[in-house]
Parts: C-alpha cells; structure tokens; sequence
C-alpha cells in the first residue's frame, strides 16, 4: 500500500506536470521536498533528545515500571502480546497520555520509545508486528481531548464560540479511533487465520 | 472545559520535567547521567528517520507542485456535491491523511471564506481535530525503528480515516443542523 501511494503519487505528479506545463517547478519540488525531510528530522532532533533523557531518568527509577503496573486493562488488551510487566506498556500509556492532552512534542518522543521496544519484542526487524501496527493506529486516529490548535484558529476568525465545536471532535475522534482498533483487530485476525507458515513465524505473527 | 484541560496542559509538562528528575533522585538515581545516556540515542533516532522522511515528503511535494492534487481535488468535487455534503470539505479530506501543515492551511482559508461558525468552518473544525497526519506518523514511527514492510497499517489508518471524516459530516450536521 505505502508502495503503490508513493509510486502513484509521484508518477501522477509528473504526468500532470508534463500536461500543464510544470516541469520545472515540479522538478524544483523534489528537492524542496528532500530538503523539507531533512528539516523535519532535524527539528526534531532536540524534542527527541530532551524525552528520550527524561524517559531513561524515569525508566531507571522505576516509574515507567509502575507505569506499565498501574495500567488498564484496556491498554493491555489492545497489546496481548507484549509481556505484562515490559517497559514497552509504560511508554504506550505516556505516548496515549500525552496525545489526549494535545502535547504533540512530547507524545512523538514517546511513540517513539514504544516504537523501540516493540522491535525488541520484535521477531522481524523489517516488518511491522502486529503490536506496532495497532500501536500506530492508535496514533494516526489520535485521541485529542481538546483540539489545541484548532480552537485557536477559530478565535483568530472571530468565532462567537470557538469551543463549540469539543463536543463534536470528540465524537468524530472517538469513532474514528474505535474504527481503528475494529479495523487493526480483523486485519490481525485475519492474518492469524492464514494457515501456518513455519512455527517460529506463526508465533511472531500471533503477537 | 476548554480551560481546565488548557490549564492543565500548560502545569503537565513543567510537572512532570521537575517530578521525574526528583523521585529519581531521592531513589539515588545519578539522575544526570541517566538523563544523558538516554538523550544521546535522540540523534541517532532522528537521523535513522531521515530517508523514510525524505521519500515521502519528495512524493508529497511532486504531488502538490505538479497540479496533481488540484486536478483530483476538482475531479471529486461533483460527486460531493451530489452526496449533499458541501464540496469545499472534501480538499480537507484529502489533505488531512496527507500534510499536517497544508490541511491546516486549508481549514484556515475555509474559515476565512465562510466564517468559523458556518456549517463548512464546524465540519472543517471537527476534521482537523479529530484526526492526525496519518502518512508522516507512519514514516515518522516505522522510520524510526528501520521498519521497511509497514504491512496492513496504512490500510488501518486511511479507513479510520474516513470512517472519521464521515462521522464529522454527519456529528456536525446532527448538532448544528
């Protein structure tokens, strides 16, 4: 799917391009977008560092670990295959944390880190498991309690009531996200359906 | 509501940069040279994430440049139009799965068009926040980890998606209808 977006969008681009005459700035577009890359890693780079710092503190005093402990059965049944007391479950609960309450810099960090720890549970390092899969669609639906930026945007254009629209976010982005888990289960069970590769696969596969 | 969670976004972050460091500290913890071992892999996780980065944003960027996106935007549009559903949201849709910063753009010059307070500004409100940029949180969070076969993700987060947008049309023409 990643393959087949990329390829179309890029040929797309180019053929259009050719039709209306933008050969040029489409050309010039391929290395904006490289450089627009890079520029995004590197600001992250500082945000990344700062979490990454914080969160090792807190993993060797032990807080993540109470973290994982403490946490709600829900969020380890979303995840049955990571271990119950593995620190992965703690940065899953800071990442969903800190994308409910809108803090978007520190919730990439997190991600991240849990991204880290379910490789190492990880049996192929190449392709996504399971675990990661419904990790990342827990992000892309994203649990906003209050849309930040949004609510700013509407202030900006004189809204007479700029919050009124909490209500109906948090609506859509609960059924989007509800969607998500729905959609991630039936492609996980699916997947578990396949008849049996090599035993060792299937394990991974199960996770 | 709006104020208590803003509040509490505002304390979270001072908290918890003043509390972690303190409880480790009062378990002995040699909080410096935790916080320094853990920092020094940002760089590196940054600058793994770099390639991933690059081939999506040159996809995008060829994409938007080109005309592309326009002439499949104006391309949809009739069929928005049919459903009943204002044509000037479906952009949105498509942009927001996209490029955080171009649906935001957009959401903006909609409200600037229309107001904030018409159907178009709330359902366009409602889009922009209750989802996130679905193909650079993959490649930011695949890429990070060098995970190269993403498997069904995309698939997952492009149905939320649009599971997501439907129920905004629909939230918002319920309530404000």
């Amino acid at each position: 799917m990643v393959n087949f977006i990329w390829v179309a969008m890029i040929v797309a681009g180019f053929v259009v391009a050719a039709f209306q005459g933008r050969m040029e700035e489409t050309t010039k577009a391929v290395f904006d977008g490289a450089e627009t890359g890079v520029t995004i890693c590197f600001g992250l780079i500082s945000i990344l560092s700062f979490w990454l710092g914080m969160m090792k503190i807190a993993e060797d005093a032990g807080l993540l670990q109470r973290l994982s402990n403490a946490i709600s059965p829900f969020v380890r049944l979303l995840f049955p295959s990571v271990p119950k007391d593995h620190p992965a479950l703690g940065y899953i609960m800071s990442n969903l944390s800190a994308n409910m309450l809108g803090l978007g810099n520190a919730a990439t960090p997190m991600g991240i880190k849990a991204m880290q720890e379910l490789q190492k549970l990880n049996p192929d390092k190449e392709t996504a498991s399971p675990a990661m899969c419904t990790l990342l669609a827990l992000n892309t639906s994203s649990i906003t309690l209050i849309p930040t930026t949004v609510i700013a945007i509407r202030m900006n254009f004189n809204s007479a009531n700029p919050t009124e629209i909490v209500g109906t976010t948090l609506v859509a982005t609960f059924i989007s996200t509800f969607a998500a888990i729905v959609i991630d289960r039936w492609y996980r069970y699916r997947q578990g359906s396949i008849p049996p590769g090599p035993p060792s696969k299937s394990i991974g596969l199960k996770g | 509501m709006y104020n208590i969670v803003s509040a509490l976004s505002a304390w979270v972050i001072p908290v918890i940069v003043a509390f972690i460091p303190l409880y480790a500290a009062t378990r002995k913890i040699p909080v410096y040279e935790s916080f320094v071992d853990g920092a020094k892999d940002g760089f590196q996780t940054a600058v793994k994430m770099i390639p991933h980065l690059i081939a999506m944003m040159v996809a995008i960027s060829v994409f938007r440049a080109s005309g592309a996106m326009d002439l499949l935007l104006s391309l949809m549009k009739p069929f928005f139009d049919l459903a009943g559903v204002p044509g000037e949201i479906f952009p949105l849709a498509i942009l927001r799965p996209i490029t955080g910063s171009g649906s935001l753009a957009y959401t903006a010059d909609l409200m600037k068009q229309f107001g904030p307070d018409s159907m178009i500004g709330r359902i366009a409100s409602t889009m922009q926040g209750s989802t996130d940029t679905t193909l650079y949180v993959l490649t930011v969070y695949f890429g990070a980890v060098g995970i190269r076969k993403t498997k069904y993700a995309l698939k997952v987060g492009l149905a939320a998606d649009l599971i997501g947008f439907a129920a905004s049309v629909i939230i918002c023409i319920l309530i404000f209808g």
